[in-house]
């Protein structure tokens, strides 16, 4: 065995001031994010809304996930024999390495060249489609999003619609040209009317779902009482996946086992409104073992650490595990909204992304995952809106202070990275200011609902631990009265 | 590459196992799960009102979707049934092992029995299938299959591009949480809000991806 490693930066990817700044330059993105994002949030509010008892769920939600790290490895081996009971194979992998050498030679048993694959955060962590091309094997994205970004070859910019940074026109001529290649090709006078590119969609991945004979998946949570493993999606390509067919293999983070099934009450009211803002999502498959005479007769679960350890071990860093990768976060965030995701330079973007990446990598060893912490604003709005309640702003500050610790004495000045996370998103020094003022007072408004996100653990800035922090101040007039900015 | 052999998962799970022990050096040892405290304060439905108010909101909810439901009594169920497939010009239907011969009197074309098992490409060639529903879920509009008796196996009401989905009245919960607790964990559980949908373009929605693009709900009240 060699010692885990972990990337789920994107190789040669600049640190985020750097790609932030080509982002901004881009007009067409600003406005198809902006769209986006003010869509998604204004329906998100309607949708959570409708439930008088949502802080209520919220708090049993990361309660639940507070007991679940607490007491990970019971679970994980209360999981792993139920799993097994039920007629599935549950593997092991320590890193990104090994989860895709454990699915490729699971592929190459059945004798498979191509695997249809569900939308996954994990198996994109891992770089799964990328080590299965290596090895001959070609992995088809079913999900329409990322049928777009990987038919152009592209990379993902949300975690629940990774092509948000394209619009139909742009959707529509990637189809034209790309689609002809990978099979079926788009058919002649394709529009750009979204129904006419969801049927080219269909028609192109139907001949691929009816071939199949390996699928891939993620999971959205697993049952450690149970054995049972569930996916929430909206178009059908997931139960496409997980019913026809033969062998399923299922990526999944350590981190996304759930004590009970009775749990799921409780995911299945957070997750489908904070993600996609609907009542409940179109299709959610939930699944224990093999079932004879109904869908794969062979299941693998996978289960992934990755860096997930090195996180837990971070008792403030910690509930970043607790996350459901329902993307609220990102769709809130006023630093995302004007960058977009792919600035991140990593699988997870967004207010997420800026707390899991450093720590799944590691503080310290990529300047890249370092300058994430920095791209924010820490005005709040991530953990109003985290299902989970994940303080992500005290989180930032926490990591902050990480960061700037591990580059004592080394390269890039801690000082020089700190200011231009956001800074260069808004332009001016003075924008920024005002951005962080509006946080302010929208936390404080939002904030009665038991808002806690002030950056408490800021103390811990080496050489500047007298200095107090007032309640509800900004990271910048904090960071300019220390006497650093 | 070499294949992975089992003593190299055994490796890797003592590693990972190994370090999950060394990360939470911070939770006393004798601190059992129960310990950590999950207050379920939470409601266990926002739906007030008796029966006949959850299956009105239960109606409204599907419909919201895009989905049809049309309310029948019991004896006119099958003439129901029969019309809405003639209307969508069924000429093959996918019928589950075990479905009530009774719903389909009145239906005259022809139907494809899952014994032996369909094919994938004989499921993709049929017009329709026909369900029963292990549950209903008013607050979100969602239909519960569990591959229980008349329903099928999974791909029996994916692949179709019409899904006929016949649910009773007594069948529907009021919200998540009791049609949770109603579930038989180790059946194949898909739950169905709508047809298939896709908001991936522009957050446009769009009815109708890989799923049936049409779902119908036939809801029997007594
Ligand atoms: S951090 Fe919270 S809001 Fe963001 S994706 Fe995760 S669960 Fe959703």
């Amino acid at each position: 065995m060699s010692g885990e490693e972990v990337n789920v930066v994107w190789l040669g990817s600049p640190t985020f001031p750097k790609a932030a700044h080509t982002a901004l330059q881009d007009t067409q993105l600003r406005r198809n994010l902006k769209h986006a994002t003010t869509t998604i949030r204004d329906k998100r509010l309607r949708a959570v809304a409708e439930l008088d008892d949502w802080e209520t769920l919220r708090l049993a939600g990361s309660q639940i996930k507070d007991r679940v790290m607490r007491h990970l490895e019971e679970y994980l081996l209360q999981l792993e024999a139920s799993v097994t009971a039920a007629g599935g194979v549950v593997h092991w992998a320590q890193d990104a390495r090994q989860a895709n050498r454990i699915v490729t030679e699971l592929v190459r048993a059945k004798g498979a060249t191509e695997v249809v694959k569900i939308k996954s955060m994990a198996t994109q962590e891992i770089g799964l489609n990328e080590a299965l091309q290596d090895e001959g094997i070609e992995a088809t994205e079913t999900d329409l999003a990322e049928l777009i970004v990987q038919l152009n070859d592209d990379r993902p910019s949300h975690i629940l619609v990774p092509a948000i940074h394209r619009n139909r026109t742009e959707i529509r001529d990637i189809f034209r040209r790309e689609m002809g290649k990978h099979g079926i090709p788009a058919p002649d006078g394709l529009t750009d009317e979204p129904r006419v590119l969801a049927e080219a969609a269909r028609v192109h991945l139907r001949e691929k779902f009816l071939r199949a004979t390996v699928a891939v998946s993620g999971a959205n949570f697993a049952c450690a009482d149970t054995g049972t493993v569930g996916v929430v999606e909206s178009e059908g390509n997931g139960r496409m996946c997980l019913t026809l067919p033969e062998t399923l293999i299922t990526v999944m983070g350590i981190e996304k086992v759930l004590p009970s099934f009775a749990d799921l009450e409780v995911f299945l009211q957070l997750l489908p409104r904070s993600s996609t803002a609907e009542r409940m999502n179109p299709y959610t498959s939930l699944w224990t073992g093999v079932t004879p005479g109904d869908g794969p007769r062979e299941f693998h679960l996978i289960l992934l650490d990755n860096g997930r350890t090195k996180t837990l071990a971070d008792t403030a860093g910690r509930s970043a595990l607790h996350c459901i990768r329902c993307s609220a976060c990102l769709n809130v965030c006023p630093v995302y909204e004007r960058t977009g995701g792919r600035s991140y330079g990593s699988v997870y973007p967004g207010p997420i992304g800026a707390v899991l990446t450093p720590q799944l990598v590691g503080v310290g060893t990529s300047e890249h995952a370092d300058s994430l912490p920095f791209a924010s604003t820490l005005c709040g709005a991530c953990y109003d809106a985290c299902p989970v309640r994940i303080d992500i702003p005290e989180m930032l500050v926490h990591l902050r202070a990480k960061v700037v610790d591990s580059h004592r004495g080394g390269l890039p000045k801690p000082e020089a990275l700190a200011m231009k996370g956001a800074q260069v998103v808004f332009g001016s020094p003075r924008r920024l200011a005002l951005a962080e003022r509006l946080g302010a007072v929208a936390g404080r408004i939002v904030g009665l609902g038991g808002g806690k996100w002030l950056p408490g653990p800021a103390k811990k800035w080496t050489g500047a631990r007298d200095v107090p922090v007032p309640a509800r101040e900004s990271f910048r007039t904090w960071w300019r009265k220390a006497g650093r900015g | 590459m070499s294949a992975p052999t089992p003593a190299d998962s055994a490796e890797a799970k003592a590693a990972i196992l190994g370090r999950i022990r060394s990360a939470l050096r911070d939770v006393p040892r004798d601190e059992r799960p129960e310990e950590v405290e999950v207050t379920r304060e939470y409601v266990d439905s926002h739906v007030s009102g008796d029966a006949g108010a959850v299956v009105d909101l239960f109606v409204e909810r599907v419909e919201d979707y895009r989905a049809t439901v049309t309310r029948v009594t019991e004896a006119d169920a099958p003439a129901e049934i029969a019309r809405i497939l003639a209307d969508k010009g069924i000429q093959s239907l996918v019928v589950p092992p075990a479905f009530p011969e009774g719903l389909l009197a009145g239906y005259q074309g022809s139907r494809l029995s899952d014994d032996p098992p369909l094919t994938p490409a004989e499921l993709d060639a049929s017009d329709a299938v026909i369900t029963l529903a292990a549950q209903g879920i008013a607050l979100t509009g969602t239909i519960v299959l569990d591959a229980g008796p008349g329903q099928g196996r999974r791909a029996l009401s994916l692949v179709p591009d019409l899904h006929l989905c016949v649910v009773r009245a007594w069948q529907v919960a009021p919200d998540v949480p009791p049609a949770i607790r109603a579930l038989i964990p180790d059946r194949p559980t898909t739950f169905i809000s709508g047809p298939s949908a896709t908001s991936d373009i522009e957050l446009d929605r769009v009815e109708g991806v890989h799923g049936p693009r049409t779902l119908a709900v036939v809801l029997i009240s007594d």
